[in-house]
């Protein structure tokens, strides 16, 4: 039965949460073209008992892959079963998270198919029976819309772009069998260092709280940090200036040469706005910025500003939000 | 170590992009084009690792149209030792560059190939891992850092919510993202001795994307908000629109 593959990304033997991001985009896709959704996820032996919650995402089918040379992410070993799953299953789309692991594996899986891959994608649409890709480009700039000449279609969906939709599915769990040595691969994680207290990654988190130099020095982003932590579900994020000084580390940075953030809530404190600020967070749902210049390029895309001394607004507002979930 | 560096030409981060008479590609007129940002990373790391070994050759590759030489002699001017043009005609991206690279790639002997994690024109984000697989190579994407040591590659990728360190065997493959290689600028020395480098053209060997552009366009612009208030004052209100107006509370 040919179907849509979900690649549902699983670390340190943890489901992501983005996996309910890829199931439901999948689910959509399947009921366009009225096929199947095989969620897959692979992982080291006792990952089984963790996929149960798949099927509530509308994946009709979840393929467990359980061996010790899929304990760690690898290019080759999960290229490889994914290649065979989809060959197997005869897929006609195969959809993988914007995340680094889907945006590493989805241009390999194309290229040993030698199909088309897109990444970022805003939308997937079925068209006529086919399936066109919307995504952006040039930082945002211009919108493209990308059709696909063979299958299956690879393409890896933006984060934070398809919410997470419960469409209950029998979701049965399936055994895949797998037969790698690590020993075969070129490349091997040999380790996993965590960010600094477990924090939430800004490219996933759905509030984000970013400062830039109005902050004045590395120690005030401590007032972000507490805002975030009011926030409960917040990432702090940082300009380019900021980072370049040395202020937070670069995985913190949103823009051109940082990440690119979609989340609900986009906080721009003591950012200036500049055109590759924007590129990384002009997606956002709602963006509020604090500045206290009238005149800075962030208040032209911010839904909500405050003029004035961040180190006056900040304390306020993370004071407000403190009382409001104490309601 | 010998390197091999594969770049684009990209317009410029700060420039306004408008859209072509046919819908499908930018107008290129007025349009300033540089080597894109993450490949610089990608050559700076390539010129260090020739510093550090205190020998070895930097190559670089480009695929695109005549202009595209100027994009090479940058590289030439930051110190790499030659670079070879991949002629095409129509702009490319995807599986069609990375088949045309690794055509030029498997003619040549490297320990590494060296990329950008993403070209900020299509912002795909793929090509240096589908030039990976063509070749059959292990890879490593989106690293801030790396060292080669004992004929292995240890290098630091960042990964959501922290990093991963990988051992790969060489040659492989490894795209660059912003971390440890601040580029140099060209020196004027660097200009000149540029001028006097190897730069060979030849046509490239385009495969199929698999993928066809069917129409670009400008996204809905970001209406410009209100401004809330002044001030601590403002946020009682601005909580208020968050809450009511914007429901993300
Ligand atoms: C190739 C390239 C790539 C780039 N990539 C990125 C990128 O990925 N991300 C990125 O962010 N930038 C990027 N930049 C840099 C970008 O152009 C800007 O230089 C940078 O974003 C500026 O950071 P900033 O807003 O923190 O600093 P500034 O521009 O200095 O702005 C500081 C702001 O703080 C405000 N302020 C000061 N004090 C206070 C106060 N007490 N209360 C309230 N407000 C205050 C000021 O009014 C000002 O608007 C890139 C540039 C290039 C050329
Ligand atoms: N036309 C090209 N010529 C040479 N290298 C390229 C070309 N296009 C992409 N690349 C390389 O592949 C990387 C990723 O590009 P992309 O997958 O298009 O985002 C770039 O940073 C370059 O290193």
């Amino acid at each position: 039965m040919p179907g849509i593959f979900a690649f549902v990304e699983a670390r340190e033997g943890e489901i992501r949460k983005v996996a309910g991001e890829t199931v439901t985009a999948a689910r959509g896709l399947a009921d366009a073209l009225g096929v199947e959704v095989h969620a897959v996820v692979l992982g080291a032996p006792g990952l089984r008992e963790r996929v149960g919650e798949l099927g509530k995402f509308g994946a009709d089918a979840v393929f467990v892959g359980e061996s010790e040379a899929l304990a760690r992410y690898s290019p080759e070993g999960f290229t490889t079963v994914v290649v065979n799953f989809l060959k197997e299953h005869a897929c006609d789309v195969a959809l993988f998270p914007g995340t680094a692991m889907g945006k590493d594996l989805g241009p390999r899986v194309a290229a040993r198919l030698g199909v088309g891959y897109v990444s970022d994608c805003t939308a997937l649409e079925v068209v006529g029976g086919s399936v066109v890709a919307a995504r952006p480009r040039y930082a945002g700039k211009i919108a493209s819309r990308v059709e696909f000449t063979g299958t299956p279609v690879v393409a890896a969906m933006r984060t934070n772009v398809v919410t997470a939709k419960e469409s209950r599915r029998a979701g049965e769990v399936r055994q895949l069998d797998v037969a790698l040595n690590a020993a075969d691969f070129g490349a091997i994680v040999r380790e996993i260092q965590a960010a600094a207290g477990e924090k939430l990654d800004v490219g996933e988190a759905p509030v984000v709280v970013s400062g830039g130099r109005g902050l004045r020095e590395p120690a005030n982003f401590k007032l972000l940090e507490d805002l975030a932590a009011a926030l409960g579900n917040a990432a702090v994020g940082a300009s380019r200036a900021v980072v370049d000084a040395g202020w937070r580390p670069h995985a913190e940075q949103v823009g051109q040469t940082g990440k690119t953030v979609s989340p609900q809530l986009y906080f721009a404190i003591g950012i200036s706005g500049a055109i590759q600020h924007l590129a990384g967070m002009r997606t956002a749902r709602y963006v509020v910025a604090v500045n206290k210049d009238p005149e800075a390029p962030i208040f032209k895309v911010a839904d909500y500003g405050i003029v004035g001394d961040l180190f006056e607004i900040v304390p306020r507002l993370t004071e407000e939000i403190r009382k409001l979930r104490n309601e | 170590m010998k390197s091999i560096v594969c770049v684009k030409r990209v317009p410029d981060t700060e420039t306004r992009v408008r859209i072509g008479a046919d819908q499908a590609s930018i107008d290129p007129s007025g349009v300033k084009f540089v080597l894109n940002p993450y490949d610089e990373f990608a050559v700076e790391a390539a010129l260090r690792q020739k510093e550090a070994a205190g020998a070895g050759e930097v190559l670089v590759l480009s695929v695109g149209g005549t202009d595209s030489a100027e994009t090479l002699r940058t590289t030439l001017a930051m110190g790499a030792d030659a670079a070879v043009l991949l002629k095409t005609d129509t702009p490319v991206e995807g599986l069609a560059v990375a088949a045309a690279l690794a055509a030029e790639l498997k003619e040549r002997q490297f320990d590494l190939a060296l990329f950008g994690m993403k070209a900020v024109d299509d912002d795909l984000q793929a090509v240096g891992g589908m030039v990976a697989e063509l070749l059959d190579l292990p890879s490593a994407t989106v690293v801030t850092e790396f060292s080669v040591a004992h004929g292995k590659v240890t290098a630091r990728r960042e990964v959501e919510g922290g990093t991963e360190v990988v051992e790969l065997r060489l040659p492989c493959v490894l795209t660059l993202t912003k971390g440890a290689y601040e580029p140099r600028y060209a020196s004027l020395k660097g200009i000149m001795a540029a001028k006097k480098k190897p730069l060979e053209e030849k046509a490239a060997q385009v495969g199929d994307a698999g993928t066809r552009l069917q129409q670009l366009s400008y996204p809905p612009e970001r209406q410009a908000g209100r401004i809330v208030g002044q001030g601590p004052d403002a946020v009682p209100e601005l909580i208020r629109l968050l809450r009511e107006e914007a429901k993300v509370f």
